[in-house]
């Protein structure tokens, strides 16, 4: 099962590799990880997507609940929230396609930032689901450099438990 | 008034309390040591190696209750702590650890003797620190000081750069300590506790199992009244020996790969396991899937993480154990139970697995069992005496026949399973613990891996004795081989070993040996009158003698193999009631 863990840290030097650290340590499995400053500049936020079954989840989040430099740990499994993650995808179609490729870029709402005699690159964002059906849309196009952040996650008003 | 970060650091641990600290000199440190000569009251104990400092400090702290403390010099220094320091962090043992390290502006130019200690023990430490101002100093080692006693203890190591140590600022010491991100919980849960009353009443069959946490919280007093109060039987887990007179009606002894035959089968047959203080580790185990395989588990631990770990929890207590018994007792003053006579034929059951399978070995008249060494330690010392041990057979073998009923008499590398940790730990417990009686029982592998700090013991005084129980082999290893590997003892007999009494004489100790059995108890007496230098005393074992009952790796507990070599009686052991 994979799991969003949102991760609130003191801005230290070294805290970064103390979590990632024990998820090598322990054979946890990091999927993806961001990392950014919060209003607080003393304090971080690490978005954490992992997999496991109920028990490996629980002592990844205990286990980074015992780290000393870790202030908060959320398992938005158990919350109602929403995610995001951006991707720069740089695609260069053939002359007759382009048309079609930027109305399906068009489509899923993604911006064209940068563009050149071969190659357009596109930002998206949007859940896991947006982005997979996206790129898998716009393979046949010839995908050649793809980037992304990682995802995000944030509760929704009133951190509803589900 | 300003003044350098090394008067800072010793202003600091006199805050502290510090009286012992074990170390050893080098470069980066040189201002620090420089400081340490003219203090009084604060002695630094020079040991020969900084792996011994690290776990004299941690003999020390675990012998006396206290934080142990360490300094040592950058790179190689700092790197030979390493071993020490997951020591004490698989036993959670307070230490602060204090590592030299090159100038902060030449961090990261793989200068001489540098070495990136905190990334190196980040995994092995509760929490690092890198001082990279000499305005934090104070600051931190309040926090580190706090961070190891605190929770489940723990090692803590702080990197101090030599211009930290030679850097100028104001002394000032925090009041207090308030780590947002770090908050233990001391207090069970109100309705957990009254839930585990429940359960311990409906139980048939319940067996309590003590662990370190015991120990470490000072439980032993409460954890007896809950035994007695509510007939409940314990059995101890390594590091638990001591939280539970070993010699008291209710205990089990030992469980787990060379626990006792009872316990074992206890816990296999019983319907609620009590963990108070324990991490259900798989020597304690076995196979976990066929462990206590009827029972519910109350598991009380500090620690969230040790909870639901290895096993199936049914109901977790999340507190320090000594707390928590506490609020357990007075809960459980409010039921009016026979607890007797609900256990009556549970304990009977016990009784007769204790009969049925004691702790017993063949004594043999020509050649000295090892097995017959502890259990006569035991006897002169009357039980009083600290015991220390390596790792390996004499380790098992002094906590099967040994039989401890105080808490902190039982010094041992549990989690990690360090050889050569015994001496130096009995070189901290003797210094925390001047006027006790102390052993290490060793074997003549551990022995050799720190056997440089006979120079510390002889130079300080220290009357420790070391019983080296020499067979000439590394025993628990050669054992696996003779059991598992069809007798190919591959790299295991150690063909030449030092003549252990001139070796002792060497370094101005005292060297006895003892050939047959009936040299061991003059041998034994001798070493007690011996007040103001190490005694080393080499025992000549049998080489053949194996840990029983021993359960195989990856078995259930009670798939015990036990001596069934019927040539020589077996001799059962006085001591286990």
């Amino acid at each position: 099962m994979k799991h969003t863990i949102s991760v609130l840290v003191e801005n230290k030097f070294g805290v970064l590799s103390r979590v990632s650290g024990l998820f090598s340590g322990r054979g946890f499995n990091i999927e993806s990880l961001s990392v950014g400053e919060t209003i607080d500049p003393a304090v971080s936020l690490m978005t954490i997507i992992t997999t496991g079954d109920d028990r490996i989840v629980e002592q990844i989040t205990k286990q980074l609940n015992k780290l000393i430099d870790i202030i908060k740990v959320v398992d938005f499994m158990e919350i109602d929230h929403v995610e995001r993650e951006l991707v720069l995808i740089k695609v260069s179609p053939r002359k007759s396609d382009k048309a079609e490729f930027l109305k399906i870029a068009e489509i899923f709402r993604g911006r064209i930032i940068d563009s050149g005699t071969q190659t357009f690159t596109v930002e998206i964002t949007g859940d896991e689901k947006k982005i997979a059906a996206f790129i898998e849309i716009i393979k046949p196009y010839g995908i050649k450099e793809f980037v992304r952040t990682g995802k995000v996650a944030i509760a929704r008003e009133g951190l509803k438990k589900k | 008034m300003k003044i350098n970060g090394s008067k800072i650091l010793i202003e600091c641990l006199k805050k502290e309390g510090i009286k012992h600290i074990y170390g050893y000199p080098g470069g980066v440190v040189l201002n620090i040591f420089d400081h340490l000569y003219d203090e009084k009251g604060m002695e630094l104990i020079l040991t020969r190696h900084e792996q011994a400092a690290v776990h004299a400090a941690d003999g020390y702290a675990r012998a006396s209750g206290k934080v142990g403390v360490a300094i040592v010099t950058s790179g190689p220094g700092a790197t030979n702590t390493v071993t020490g320091i997951a020591t004490a962090y698989m036993d959670s043992i307070p230490l602060v650890v204090f590592s030299g390290q090159v100038p902060t502006m030449l961090i990261g130019n793989d200068a001489f003797q540098e070495a990136d200690i905190v990334g190196i023990t980040r995994p092995c430490t509760k929490h690092n620190y890198l001082v990279k101002d000499v305005k934090d100093l104070a600051q931190t080692v309040r926090e580190a000081f706090h961070i190891a006693s605190t929770g489940r203890p723990g090692p803590v190591l702080i990197d101090l750069p030599k211009d930290v140590t030679t850097g100028m600022a104001d002394f000032v010491w925090p009041k207090q300590v308030n780590i947002r991100s770090y908050n233990p919980t001391y207090h069970g849960n109100k309705w957990m506790i009254k839930q585990s009353i429940q359960m311990i009443s409906k139980a048939k069959k319940p067996v309590i199992m003590a662990g370190g946490g015991v120990i470490l919280s000072g439980a032993a007093k409460e954890l007896k009244e809950l035994a007695e109060k509510a007939k409940i039987p314990v059995t101890m887990t390594m590091m638990g020996l001591g939280g539970f007179p070993g010699t008291h009606k209710l205990s089990m002894g030992m469980l787990g790969m060379h626990g006792t035959y009872y316990a074992n089968k206890a816990v296999q047959d019983s319907d609620l396991i009590i963990g108070i203080g324990v991490r259900f580790d798989d020597r304690v185990t076995g196979r976990t899937e066929s462990f206590a395989p009827d029972a519910k588990v109350i598991h009380i631990d500090i620690d969230p993480t040790s909870i639901r770990k290895n096993v199936e929890v049914d109901l977790p207590v999340v507190g320090d154990v000594r707390n928590v018994l506490k609020d357990l007792l007075s809960e459980m003053k409010k039921h009016k139970e026979q607890w007797g006579a609900v256990r009556s034929s549970w304990l009977k059951q016990i009784d007769k697995w204790k009969k049925e399978r004691p702790l017993e070995y063949r004594f043999d008249k020509k050649i000295i069992k090892p097995e017959f060494v502890v259990e006569k330690i035991y006897e002169v010392t009357k039980g009083n005496a600290i015991i220390c041990t390596e790792v390996g057979q004499n380790q098992m073998w002094a906590a099967q026949y040994y039989h401890y009923d105080k808490p902190r008499t039982w010094l041992s590398s549990g989690g990690l399973g360090t050889m050569g940790y015994g001496f130096p730990a009995a070189i901290g417990a003797q210094m925390a613990c001047p006027d006790e009686t102390v052993f290490d029982i060793a074997g003549d592998g551990s022995i050799q891996m720190n056997i440089q700090e006979l120079a510390t013991a002889v130079i300080n005084k220290l009357p420790v004795k070391i019983a080296i129980l020499n067979n000439r082999f590394l025993g628990m290893v050669r054992q696996w081989q003779e059991l598992f590997f069809n007798e190919r003892y591959s790299h295991t007999g150690l063909d030449v070993t030092p003549d252990f009494v001139k070796l002792a004489e060497a370094y101005g100790a005292v060297g006895l040996r003892a050939a047959t059995p009936d040299e061991v108890v003059p041998v034994l007496k001798e070493s007690l009158k011996v007040k103001d230098k190490p005694v080393m005393m080499d025992f000549v074992v049998d080489w053949k003698s194996k840990v029983y009952p021993m359960v195989p790796a990856g078995a259930a507990i009670d798939e015990m193999i036990f001596d069934e070599e019927k040539k020589t009686p077996k001799r059962k052991l006085k001591a286990v009631k």
